[in-house]
């Protein structure tokens, strides 16, 4: 770096702003590598120790059209020193790197906002096929924004121009200049992103390395040293105050994952993980294949059916089964979810949902398959449900899920969605050997067997692997016998065999914590109960209106079957229950079916997060009604 | 596998389970799951290591009937389960049960798969050309023309073969026998069962009830010789009962012909020999259809490759010697962390 980068970089930080939080979106090309931007930019965040919130959102096209608005990909960035729980409302900051990227992210932009745009994009062309009539830089229409034209594309062939890379290569740097520009504006550090493209490129690709690095820096360079306007200036955040520990940042995938291989070694099991790929559900295939050295194996089946049955299989065979999709996949899994209720074998099925109904909108959120979960079988066919609330959330719940599992003999289905999935949040990482083991211990006493005789406190069944001597037994899909476990076309029988499915599931409600309050007092004008990734919203929601001296409590559940044992008492203690949810008021269907109250739903399906201020409205609408 | 125990210990008696079995009398099912236990009491693995897994049909009950471990799933699902449960524990047998419905209709795609991938699977398709527990309908190998319920003016699609669908898939060992041959069948069990991948048997199996008699131009015992073709590798492929028609390839269609020793110049030398290993005359032999050709019965293909569990056994194992700590704290830290220091 030169002397005089160095003098302009201390009168930049001299003119930098103090700020608690900021909200930054990147936008461009699906083929700009913008996820990567968010993704490195997220890391450096944390590195600063700022608390943070990821919601990446790209379109379910692998390379769409270049320049057209739906082959826009963005990622959003909410960071800061206070405590973050979602990824922001209004984005304080815009970068577009073309015109299709301005045109759909414009009107989500605080007004007064900040706009960055590489000029060089904005060719007449690229404005049409964006959908704009005329130019926006130059007509006008952008006044209410502090917009800010960089050339970034001339930049970054001019950056690159010592490394032996072509025009096209070259010009896939941009974003990387891009990245180098805001971490000038946010003051954050360049080298572990460096350090990250030398790893990534340099044993194969050293020049693209090389270019790659040369942008980022030259972007940087471009924030300290240019004339910028008076309006564009450096900022500072000052580290959040973390509780001391180890910090990593995980993505929903990641912690899901990870809390089924610490489910499994605690349980004692080996973990059989098969799955198909489906949309957003992969991620959890991809990061357990790399994960072989934990004794886990992982299946990719021939389809979703095959996928859910070999796990089943698994089960049968000693192991843990788990198998992972989404909505779609998950509707042609449920015939054979019903055989392992039947069997009562353990399962977990992680449903990481998505718009819908059929293929809907792979790549966009939604909570619209709880019905799916609590009641997509046939027959009377009870089974555990919980849900994660966030990221870091995924990694408790997978645990208990394989705890449950285990311990009552049943599938777990486990729901996430795309948001929690992609979003990347900063997590204290536990100390595993604090964990509690709930180690399985399979039936190998022959005497007095049965294959469908009961634990009194559980009304689990015995788990008994093949290869145990003396107690070879058959068990399926016909209804059977309640101790023998013979085929059996009883009446009685039946009966009692359906009773004790549900009772088993029922009486889990022992097993279970009584529900908490997130917030606000035990009674009041109105509680607000969410299940999911709402929480970040809602708690943010409620936490503005307690501050306004609003009687508001905020309930989240983790357990949705059964649901806590307190939870009817808890609800009725309240005037009203508004229910948020991203569907059409599924929880609110199972709410007032459960315990017959007045619930309200407040229900978005854009494939979008709810917004903070989109669930304050709806507690003060609720409230003034 | 389980080559130490003592194969004089067990016999088919210690197969049989405590359940009543309940196949229609003079169901084809009887011969099959007899020759089974035959087989299994001479294999010698003891009952507790074996597993048998069934879809859904009349075929699919065996389990119920075998004194091991046994699963009976869900319609068309088998080849799926029991790759789970072989995955789950390489050490078991792991037998799988269906008839033509289950394995190659509504589970085609499993059957395809397991085969392809090569999981140590003995997977049996009992072949009776009908949907039995359903009463009657045709099946996927229903010949064309088929009278059934819903096929009242006649069955109007093609029918898939069996062993060809098999070696299409790319099946390493691919074997045909006759339900009421209890000398042929346990013995291409035995081979099924020694075969490391996947091993698959179609069993012409009658259905006494819905398709009585649909294998009498070759199954029956007393024209057998001149109907079938029992194949044996490294020997030629001759039948007849006086062991005097043979198979030739005839260069010029490129295709196989009956032909008969001792007749238009032809001697034993000009009968093609069986090679096992030799994926283009199992695809031919699998296609010889009666009464133009004899039926080939017996072992068509066996090419053993590495079998998916083992090929899943060593990655695992490779993962292992490279990073051998199973911490989970090592896991949980790995990549990128921070610290945040207490004040």
């Amino acid at each position: 770096m030169s002397s005089d980068g160095n003098t302009a970089l201390k009168m930049a930080e001299n003119s930098r702003e103090e700020v608690d939080s900021v909200v930054v979106r990147f936008a461009g090309d699906s083929g700009d590598g913008i996820q990567l931007t968010g993704g490195r930019f997220a890391e450096t965040t944390a590195i600063a120790g700022q608390d943070l919130e990821t919601f990446p959102d790209f379109p379910a096209e692998i390379r769409a059209p270049i320049g057209t608005p739906y082959g826009v990909s963005a990622f959003q960035i909410n960071f800061g020193s206070g405590v973050i729980m979602t990824a922001g409302d209004a984005p304080d900051a815009l970068v577009a790197l073309n015109p299709a990227a301005l045109i759909v992210n414009i009107e989500e932009i605080k007004p007064g906002g900040l706009v960055i745009v590489d000029s060089g994009s904005f060719s007449e062309k690229n404005v049409q096929k964006a959908g704009y009539d005329k130019n926006p830089l130059e007509d006008g229409s952008l006044e209410k924004y502090r917009v800010f034209p960089i050339d970034i594309s001339r930049l970054t062939l001019e950056a690159v121009s010592d490394t032996e890379v072509n025009k096209r290569d070259g010009l896939r740097c941009k974003n990387m200049w891009t990245l180098g520009l805001i971490s000038w504006m946010y003051d954050r550090d360049l080298g572990p992103t460096i350090a990250y493209l030398e790893g990534k490129f340099a044993k194969k690709l050293p020049e693209v390395a090389k270019a790659n690095v040369a942008a980022l820096k030259a972007g940087h360079a471009f924030g300290e040293t240019a004339e910028m306007p008076d309006d564009v200036r450096g900022f500072t955040i000052k580290p959040a105050d973390f509780a001391p520990g180890v910090y990593r940042t995980v993505t929903g995938t990641e912690a899901t994952s990870w809390g089924l291989v610490a489910g499994a070694q605690l349980a004692g099991l080996k973990i059989a993980l098969c799955s198909y790929p489906i949309t957003p559900a992969s991620g959890i295939l991809h990061v357990l294949s790399r994960l072989k050295a934990y004794d886990v194996t992982t299946f990719q089946a021939e389809d979703e059916i095959a996928a859910v049955c070999a796990a089943i299989g698994a089960s049968y065979g000693g192991a843990l089964g788990v198998t992972s999709s989404s909505g779609p996949g998950i509707a042609l899994k449920t015939e054979a979810i019903g055989l392992a209720i039947a069997s009562e074998l353990p399962l977990i099925v992680v449903n990481t949902q998505r718009a819908g109904p059929s293929t809907g909108m792979p790549t966009k959120t939604e909570q619209s398959d709880l019905y799916l979960a609590a009641y997509g079988r046939n027959a009377d066919a009870p089974l555990i449900v919980l849900a994660a609330h966030s990221s870091a959330d995924s990694f408790d719940v997978a645990i208990e899920a394989v705890r449950l599992a285990t311990k009552y003999m049943t599938p777990v289905m486990l729901l996430s969605d795309t948001y929690i999935a992609n979003a990347a949040e900063p997590w204290l990482v536990p100390d595993a050997d604090q964990f509690e083991p709930f180690k399985v211990e399979f039936r190998t006493e022959a005497e007095g067997f049965q294959p469908y005789m009961r634990n009194s406190a559980t009304l689990a069944r015995p788990w008994v692997k093949p290869g145990t001597p003396g107690l070879e037994h058959r068990i399926g899909g016909l209804e059977r016998d309640s101790d023998s476990g013979n085929v059996s076309n009883d009446p009685e029988n039946h009966q009692l065999m359906t009773n004790t499915r549900f009772n088993k599931i029922a009486g889990i409600v022992d097993d279970i914590p009584l529900q908490e309050i997130e917030s606000g007092g035990d009674s009041g004008q109105i509680v607000v109960v969410g299940w999911g990734s709402t929480y970040g919203p809602i708690s943010r929601a409620v936490g503005h209106l307690r501050d306004e001296g609003k009687a508001v409590s905020h309930i989240h559940l983790r357990y949705i079957n059964p649901l806590a044992k307190n939870l009817g008492d808890l609800l009725a203690r309240f005037d009203k229950v508004l229910v948020p949810e991203m569907n059409m008021g599924q929880l609110s269907t199972i709410l007032r079916d459960r315990y017959l109250l007045p619930i309200e739903s407040l229900c978005k399906v854009t494939g979008k997060p709810f917004r903070i201020i989109e669930v304050e409205d709806g507690i003060r609408a609720a409230l003034e009604k | 596998m389980n080559d130490i125990i003592a194969a004089a210990d067990l016999t088919p008696k210690d197969f049989i389970s405590d359940q009543e079995v309940r196949w229609c009398p003079g169901c084809g099912d009887y011969a099959i799951v007899k020759s089974v236990r035959k087989a299994l009491a001479e294999i010698g693995t003891p009952t507790e290591n074996v597993v048998f897994v069934s879809g859904i049909g009349c075929a699919a009950r065996f389990p119920y009937y075998m004194a091991t471990y046994g699963f009976h799933t869900i319609h068309g699902r088998a080849p799926a389960f029991a790759t789970g449960v072989k995955l789950a524990n390489p050490e078991l047998d792991v037998w799988v049960v269906g008839g033509d419905g289950d394995m190659l209709s509504i589970g085609g795609n499993h059957t395809l798969h397991a085969l392809r991938r090569n999981i140590d699977l003995n997977i049996l398709l009992f072949n009776n050309e009908i949907y039995g527990l359903t009463k009657g309908q045709y099946s996927p190998t229903s010949r064309e023309g088929t009278l059934s319920p819903s096929t009242p003016m006649g069955s109007i699609d093609h029918p898939v073969s069996a062993t060809s669908f098999a070696l299409g898939a790319g099946a390493r060992f691919v074997a045909r026998s006759v339900d009421t041959d209890q000398k042929h069948m346990p013995q291409v069990l035995k081979r099924a069962h020694a075969h490391k991948g996947a091993s698959f048997v179609e069993i012409f199996q009658n259905c006494i009830v819905y398709n009585d008699g649909a294998f009498d131009n070759f199954a029956v015992k007393k024209t057998a010789p001149d109907t079938q073709l029992h194949v044996e590798h490294g020997q030629p492929l001759i039948f007849g009962a006086e062991r005097n028609k043979g198979i030739r390839v005839n260069h010029d269609i490129l295709a196989l012909e009956v032909v008969t020793v001792g007749e238009n110049g032809v001697t034993i030398d000009d009968v093609q020999m069986h090679d096992q290993t030799n994926r283009t005359l199992a695809g031919w032999l699998a296609r010889m259809e009666a009464p133009e050709f004899p039926v080939a019965i017996g072992v068509l293909y066996c090419d053993p490759t590495e079998s998916y569990e083992s090929g899943v056994a060593r990655q695992i194992e490779e993962a292992k010697q490279k990073s051998p700590s199973q911490d989970l704290n090592s896991l949980l830290k790995s990549g990128h962390t921070w610290t945040v220091e207490p004040t």
